[in-house]
């Protein structure tokens, strides 16, 4: 009787737990970590580390969906909804932009957004799938938490050339 | 002393409570947001289907996370133009198909697009009063948040929605 009535409460603890990370993690803020080098300056600096940079999450801006440029973002990639991507807001809704890879003036659709990584060498971004809906944004990185010598708030670099031409 | 011991008592007391009510609303986040949600469909987008008075629809997230959504299936889906809108559409074609699509609102031919990887083409029942994958292209599938399956108003038709 006293194993079952163990095995009950440990479950019990088990699962109330379970319920509130996920609920904490889904709405509210989360850690994750960054995994390659598209994000090399900010994110993982040194490629050859055995340690990935594990980086705070903050969700609250999905209730109103309101971004500003500069803003590093994780989302759904679109072509495989299991992949998480972490990429820097380059562009907003509505905004023409000029590209510094194919020199081409994009119009963003409305709702979308164009994201690019801070390694423009090694990233897989808008510049290969176009435009990314604002929808499939999960959350904002907000500071790096991983590792202890790293950890501190994520800037929000706005380099000129990095602003939309209006 | 009692005094104390009495604010003690009260302290608890509120404590047990918040307690009560956080974990009930996790619990009903968890529900809605990885099991099975109610919602509201209204507008003329799907209308031999659903009712343009608006009918509510249940929807299990279950099947988006596993993959499991296929040709047929009604979905609601995250608007790729306004990431606060939903949409409720149904799934025409899935990625490397060819679609043959026809939109009498702008054109009289019908047009053919190749949906990419990793995307799904959307469509709503009524073709003549929808704003779907014919106006803004095939949607990423992680824009899914599930599966309609049951409807619960209005209670003439109540039951389980076929494909």
């Amino acid at each position: 009787m006293g194993t079952r009535n163990f095995v009950w409460n440990f479950t019990k603890k088990f699962v109330t737990f379970g319920l509130i990370t996920v609920t904490v993690s889904d709405r509210y803020v989360t850690v994750v970590p960054v995994r390659g080098g598209s994000m090399s300056p900010t994110f993982n600096p040194k490629t050859d580390s055995f340690t990935d940079d594990y980086v705070l999450v903050e969700k609250f801006c999905l209730q109103k969906y309101k971004f500003s440029h500069g803003d590093i973002v994780i989302f759904r990639s679109p072509s495989n909804y299991k992949e998480t991507h972490i990429k820097r807001i380059i562009a907003l809704p509505g905004e023409w932009f000029v590209s510094r890879h194919d020199q081409d003036v994009h119009k963003i659709p409305e709702g979308h957004c164009w994201v690019e990584g801070d390694n423009a060498a090694s990233s897989t971004d808008s510049k290969s799938y176009g435009p990314v809906p604002l929808g499939l944004v999960r959350g904002r990185v907000t500071h790096v938490v991983w590792p202890p010598q790293r950890i501190g708030a994520v800037k929000n670099t706005n380099t000129p050339d990095k602003l939309p031409s209006s | 002393m009692s005094f104390m011991n009495h604010i003690r008592t009260v302290a608890k007391e509120a404590l047990d409570r918040t307690s009560i009510i956080a974990k009930f609303l996790c619990c009903l986040h968890f529900t809605s947001s990885y099991l099975c949600s109610p919602t509201h469909a209204y507008g003329p987008s799907m209308l031999p289907t659903l009712n343009i008075a608006g009918d509510v629809v249940l929807v299990e997230h279950l099947s988006p996370r596993i993959g499991k959504v296929g040709y047929g299936d009604l979905v609601l889906v995250r608007s790729p133009l306004n990431p606060n809108r939903n949409l409720t559409k149904r799934v025409v074609a899935m990625e490397g198909d060819t679609v043959t699509y026809f939109d009498p609102l702008n054109s009289d031919s019908s047009r053919n697009a190749v949906v990419p990887k990793g995307h799904v083409w959307i469509q709503g029942d009524n073709i003549y009063a929808s704003r779907d994958s014919r106006h803004f292209g095939p949607v990423p599938y992680g824009l899914i948040k599930g599966k309609v399956f049951f409807r619960v108003w209005p209670p003439s038709s109540f039951g389980l929605l076929d494909n």
